[in-house]
C-alpha cells in the first residue's frame, strides 16, 4: 500500500507513517460504512481535527465545496446537456435531409408553435439550430473543458487539498443550471426560444421576442460562472502548489487550464458588457445596436446605433472563447500521449510558450468572423495576417506531439485512442481554419456548411475526443474503477468513424455552396445535386449520436462493476497519481506531497522502472537502488 | 503521529483573497472597457448628439457625489487601518462613514434618476441616454455590492467576538477603491466633457483677468 523508503535512517519513521496511512484507510472504510448506513457521513479525528462534524446528505452531495463533488456536478450536467444538444441536433439533420416530412417518433408529441402535423417548421429550426449551438458551447464544451477538468485536475496535478476558493468553486457551477434555464424558457415563452443563431447578431435578436431576452441573460450567468472559475483556477495554481513543485514542473494539463483561467479573465467580462448593452436593447428599448431608420413591427427604438459593434465586442471573447474550449483538451492530450508512449513530451517549454502565444494571439485575430460586414479591407488584411500566424503556434504543438509520440512504445488504450482522434481531427481543422482565415477565399464559403464542418472538427473532433480521453484516463482516480475497455474501444472507433462520415462531406456542401442556417435545402436548385449528400450525413449522424450512449452505459456500468482502480494504474508521473484512487475525502492525499522533478519523467537514465514519477526521491546514487524498494513499489501499484 | 497537511503559506507570497481580488478587478477592468469602446462608437456614430445632450444632465449632483464617494474611499482606508490597530471603536466609525457615504451616493443618484424620469427620459430616449443609464447604472449596481459585505462586517463587529479579519477587510478596501475609481472616469466623460463652457468657463472666471 505505501511505500517504505530504503534509506535506513528514514525506516523508522516510514514504518511509523505506513501505521497511520493504514489508520487513515480504516478510517475511511468506516465512513463510507457509514455512510451508506446512514446518510450522514462521520469524519473522524483521523487526520483533521477542526472538520470533526457531521455532513448532511445536501452539504456533501449537492452544495458542496469539494473540488471533486464539483467536478462530478460537472460533468453529470454536461453529459446531460450533450443529450439534449445531440437530440436536437438530429432534428435539424432530420429537417435537412427530408424536408416536408415528419419527425418520426416526437414530431407529434411536439407543440402546433413548432411543428405542423409532425413537421419542422422554419421558425423552430431557427430555434434549434440556435439552441443546439448554445447548449452545446455554453453547457457541454465549456463545463467540461473549464469545469470538470479544472476541477479535477488542477488540486490533485498541484497536490493541494482543494481550489483557494471552494466556495467561489460551488457557486460557479451552481450558476450553470440557472443559467441554462434561463436560455430554455424561451422554449415555453411567445415566440419561442433564441432564433438568431447562437453568435446572436442584432437587430435581429433585439427585435424578436421575450426568449432572445432570456438567452442573453442566461448566457450573462454562464459568462459569471466561467470568470469565477477562472479567477479561482489562476489564484490556485499561482498560490497552492506543493512544495517544491515551480511553474516549470507543472503537467500541461495544468498549464492549459492556467492560460485558459487568463483568457476567461480577460475575454468573458468583454461578452458579458456587450450582454449588457444588448440586454437593455431588448428590454429598456435603448437603442446601441439597433441603426437609424430601421422599421419593424412593433418599432419602439429610436435608432442611431451600430450592429456591427456588436459583432465586434461578441467576437473579442467568442475567438478566444474557442481556445477557451480547445487549449485544455490540449493539456489533457499532451499527458495522455506522454503516458502511453512512455516518452517525455517532446519540447515541454515550448509547449507551454506555444499555448501562451496561441492565448495572446487569440485575443487579436477576431476580425476574421467578420470579413463579410463591410470592414475596411486593409483591416481585413490585418485580422488575416494575425489569424495565420496563429497556425505557427497551432503547429509548433502538433509537431511536438508528434515527437512525443516518435519512437515511443505505444499503448493503443481508449484514452490514447481518444488523444489520437484528437490529434487527427484537430489537424483537419486547423487546416480548413487556415483556408478560411484567407479573407479572399472566406468571401466564398463564409456562412456555408465549410464553416459548420470546421466548427465540428475543432469542437466534436477536437474539444470532444480530448474530453473523452480525459474521462477514460482519469475516470479511475476520481471513482476509483476503471472504465471497460473493450467498450471503450467500440466508443472511440464508431464515433471516430460516423464523425467523419457526418462531417467530412460538409466541406464539400460548403464549398458548392450550401449555406448553413437553411431549413429547407431543397428550396435551391444548384442544392439538387446535394440531396443524397445531406440524406447520407444524416444517417450518419443519428449513428453517431446512438454511439455516445455506449459512453453512458460504460459510464454507468463501470461506475458499479468497473475493474478496482489501484493508485497509479496507468504508471504515470504527475501528483494526482500519488493520492489513493479515489482521493480520501477531505484533502485528496494521504501522504506529505514533494515534488521533486517535472511530470513527464518516462523511461529516465536514473531508474530502471520506465517512469519516475514527480512525488519520489531519488537516492544519490540510484544506481544501487535497493531491489526490496522496488518490489514494495510494485506492490504498491498492484496492492493500494 | 504526525498530522499531515497540505495547507502551507500561498507560494506568491500574496494572500488568496488580496491576489483573487487584484485578479477580479482585472475582469471589472475588461467589462467597463466594453462599455467605454461603446461609448466612444456611439459618439462617433452620432456626431452632435452626446454635445447636445450632455449639458442637461445635472453636474452639481454629481460633483457632489464625486466627493462623497472619494471621501469613503478615504474612511475604508482609515477603517482598515485602525483594524489593524485593533482599535474595534474607530474601526466601527470609519466603516460606518463608508456605508452613509454609499448610501448617500445612491441617494443622490436615486433623485437624479428620477429627475430625468419625471421629464420622460429613459434609456430608450437616446444612444446618449442609453449610455448614461447604461454605465451609471452597473456602477451603481458595483455600489450595492459593495456594501452588502460592509454590512456583514460591521454587524459581526458588533457581535461578542468582534471583527478582527483586517485581511478581508483589505481586500474589500481594493475592491470599494475600484469602485470610486470607475466613478471618477464615469464623472469628467459624462459630466464634464461634452460641457466645455462649464469647465472653461469656470476656469476663466477663476483665473479673472
Ligand atoms: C488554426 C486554427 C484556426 C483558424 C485559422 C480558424 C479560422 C476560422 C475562421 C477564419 C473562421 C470564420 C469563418 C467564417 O465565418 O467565414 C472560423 C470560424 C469558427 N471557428 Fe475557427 N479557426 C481555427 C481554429 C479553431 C478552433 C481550435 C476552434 C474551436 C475549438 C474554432 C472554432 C470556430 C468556430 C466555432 C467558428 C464558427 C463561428 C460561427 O458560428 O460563425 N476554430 N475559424
Ligand atoms: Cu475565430
Amino acid at each position: 500500500m505505501v511505500r517504505v523508503p530504503a534509506h535506513g535512517s528514514q525506516a523508522g519513521k516510514g514504518e511509523h507513517r505506513e501505521k497511520f496511512y493504514k489508520l487513515i484507510l480504516l478510517r475511511n472504510m468506516a465512513t463510507e460504512v457509514l455512510t451508506q448506513a446512514h446518510h450522514g457521513a462521520h469524519d473522524d479525528h483521523g487526520h483533521d481535527h477542526d472538520h470533526a462534524h457531521h455532513e448532511s446528505f445536501i452539504r456533501k452531495y449537492i452544495f458542496s465545496t469539494d473540488h471533486k463533488t464539483i467536478a462530478k456536478q460537472f460533468l453529470l450536467s454536461a453529459l446531460i446537456f450533450l443529450f439534449v444538444g445531440g437530440g436536437m441536433a438530429l432534428i435539424l439533420r432530420w429537417q435537412l435531409a427530408y424536408p416536408g416530412q415528419p419527425l418520426p417518433l416526437i414530431g407529434h408529441l411536439l407543440s402546433d408553435s413548432f411543428v405542423t402535423d409532425g413537421v419542422v417548421q422554419p421558425g423552430f429550426f431557427m430555434q434549434m439550430t440556435t439552441m443546439h449551438a448554445s447548449v452545446m458551447i455554453f453547457f457541454v464544451i465549456i463545463p467540461l473543458a473549464v469545469g470538470f477538468f479544472g476541477n479535477l485536475c488542477i488540486p490533485l496535478q498541484i497536490g493541494t487539498d482543494d481550489m483557494a476558493f471552494p466556495m467561489v468553486n460551488m457557486f460557479s457551477f451552481w450558476l450553470v443550471p440557472p443559467a441554462a434555464m434561463c436560455v430554455m424558457s424561451g422554449f415555453f415563452m411567445d415566440g419561442g426560444a433564441a432564433a438568431a443563431g447562437w453568435t446572436h447578431y442584432p437587430p435581429l435578436s433585439v427585435t424578436s421576442g421575450a426568449g432572445h431576452t432570456m438567452w442573453t441573460v442566461g448566457v450573462f450567468f454562464a459568462g459569471f460562472s466561467s470568470i469565477l472559475g477562472g479567477l479561482n483556477y489562476i489564484v490556485t495554481v499561482l498560490n497552492k502548489r506543493a512544495p517544491g513543485m515551480g511553474m516549470f514542473d507543472m503537467p500541461l494539463t495544468v498549464w492549459a487550464l492556467f492560460i485558459t483561467a487568463v483568457l476567461i479573465s480577460l475575454g468573458t467580462p468583454v461578452l458579458a458588457s456587450d450582454l449588457a448593452v444588448l440586454f437593455f436593447d431588448q428590454f429598456f428599448h435603448s437603442s446601441f445596436f439597433i441603426p437609424e431608420g430601421m422599421l419593424y413591427a412593433d418599432n419602439v427604438h429610436t435608432g442611431g446605433g451600430q450592429p456591427i459593434l456588436f459583432q465586434h465586442l461578441f467576437w473579442f471573447y467568442s475567438h478566444p472563447a474557442v481556445y477557451i474550449m480547445l487549449l485544455p483538451l490540449m493539456g489533457v492530450v499532451s499527458d495522455v500521449m506522454s503516458t502511453f508512449s512512455r516518452r517525455p513530451i517532446y519540447g515541454y517549454k515550448a509547449m507551454v510558450f506555444a499555448m501562451g502565444a496561441i492565448g495572446g494571439l487569440g485575443f487579436i485575430v477576431w476580425g476574421h468572423h467578420m470579413f463579410q460586414s463591410g470592414m475596411n479591407p486593409l483591416l481585413g488584411t490585418t485580422f488575416m495576417l494575425s489569424t495565420i500566424v496563429i497556425a505557427v503556434p497551432s503547429a509548433i504543438k502538433t509537431f511536438n506531439w508528434l515527437g512525443t509520440l516518435w519512437r515511443g512504445s505505444i499503448r493503443f488504450s481508449v484514452p490514447m485512442l481518444q488523444a489520437l482522434g484528437f490529434l487527427t481531427t484537430f489537424v483537419v481543422g486547423g487546416l480548413s481554419g487556415i483556408f478560411m482565415a484567407a479573407a479572399p477565399a472566406d468571401v466564398f464559403i463564409h456562412d456555408t456548411y465549410f464553416i459548420v464542418a470546421h466548427i465540428h472538427y475543432v469542437l466534436f473532433g477536437g474539444s470532444l475526443f480530448g474530453i473523452f480521453a480525459g474521462i477514460y484516463y482519469w475516470f479511475p482516480k476520481l471513482f476509483g474503477r476503471h472504465m471497460n475497455e473493450a467498450w471503450g474501444q467500440i466508443h472511440f472507433f464508431a464515433s471516430f468513424i460516423l464523425f467523419n462520415l457526418t462531417f467530412f462531406p460538409m466541406h464539400l456542401l460548403g464549398i458548392g455552396g450550401h449555406m448553413r442556417r437553411i431549413s429547407d435545402p431543397t428550396v435551391y436548385e444548384f442544392l439538387a445535386p446535394f440531396q443524397d449528400m445531406n440524406e447520407f450525413i444524416t444517417l450518419a449522424a443519428i449513428g453517431l449520436g446512438f454511439a455516445q450512449l455506449i459512453l453512458v452505459f460504460n459510464i454507468i456500468f463501470s461506475l458499479k462493476f468497473g475493474k478496482k482502480a489501484t493508485r497509479n494504474p496507468w504508471r504515470a508521473n504527475s501528483l494526482e497519481w500519488a493520492c489513493p484512487s479515489p482521493p480520501v475525502g477531505h484533502g485528496n492525499f494521504d501522504r506529505q506531497i514533494h515534488v521533486y522533478r517535472g511530470p513527464y519523467e518516462f523511461s529516465s537514465p536514473l531508474t530502471k522502472k520506465d517512469y519516475l514519477p514527480q512525488w519520489k526521491k531519488l537516492e544519490e546514487k540510484p544506481a544501487e537502488t535497493p531491489v526490496t524498494a522496488q518490489k514494495t513499489e510494485a506492490g504498491e501499484s498492484t496492492k493500494a | 503521529m504526525g498530522s499531515l497537511s497540505l495547507a502551507h503559506e500561498p507560494v506568491t507570497g500574496i494572500s488568496h483573497g488580496k491576489l483573487g481580488m487584484w485578479i477580479f478587478l482585472a475582469t471589472e477592468i475588461m467589462f467597463f472597457s466594453g462599455f467605454f469602446a461603446t461609448f466612444i462608437v456611439m459618439d462617433a456614430a452620432n456626431p452632435g448628439l452626446f454635445e447636445a445632450t450632455a449639458t442637461a444632465l445635472n453636474w452639481k449632483l454629481a460633483l457632489t457625489n464625486t466627493i462623497i464617494l472619494i471621501c469613503s474611499s478615504l474612511t475604508m482606508a482609515l477603517a482598515i487601518l485602525n483594524l489593524e490597530r485593533k482599535d474595534t471603536g474607530k474601526f466601527r466609525m470609519f466603516l460606518g462613514l463608508t456605508l452613509l457615504g454609499a448610501c448617500g451616493f445612491l441617494i443622490i443618484k436615486t433623485i437624479e434618476y428620477s429627475g430625468k424620469f419625471s421629464h420622460g427620459i429613459g434609456p430608450d430616449t437616446n444612444v446618449f441616454y442609453g449610455i448614461y443609464f447604461l454605465m451609471t447604472g452597473f456602477h451603481g449596481v458595483h455600489v450595492v455590492a459593495g456594501m452588502i459585505p460592509m454590512i456583514w462586517m460591521l454587524g459581526k463587529s458588533f457581535s461578542k467576538k468582534g471583527y478582527t479579519n483586517a485581511g478581508r477587510v483589505e481586500v474589500l478596501g481594493l475592491y470599494w477603491h475600484f469602485v470610486d475609481l470607475v466613478w471618477i472616469f464615469l464623472f469628467p466623460v459624462f459630466y464634464l466633457l461634452y460641457n466645455p463652457s462649464l469647465v472653461w468657463g469656470a476656469a476663466a472666471a477663476a483665473g479673472g483677468h
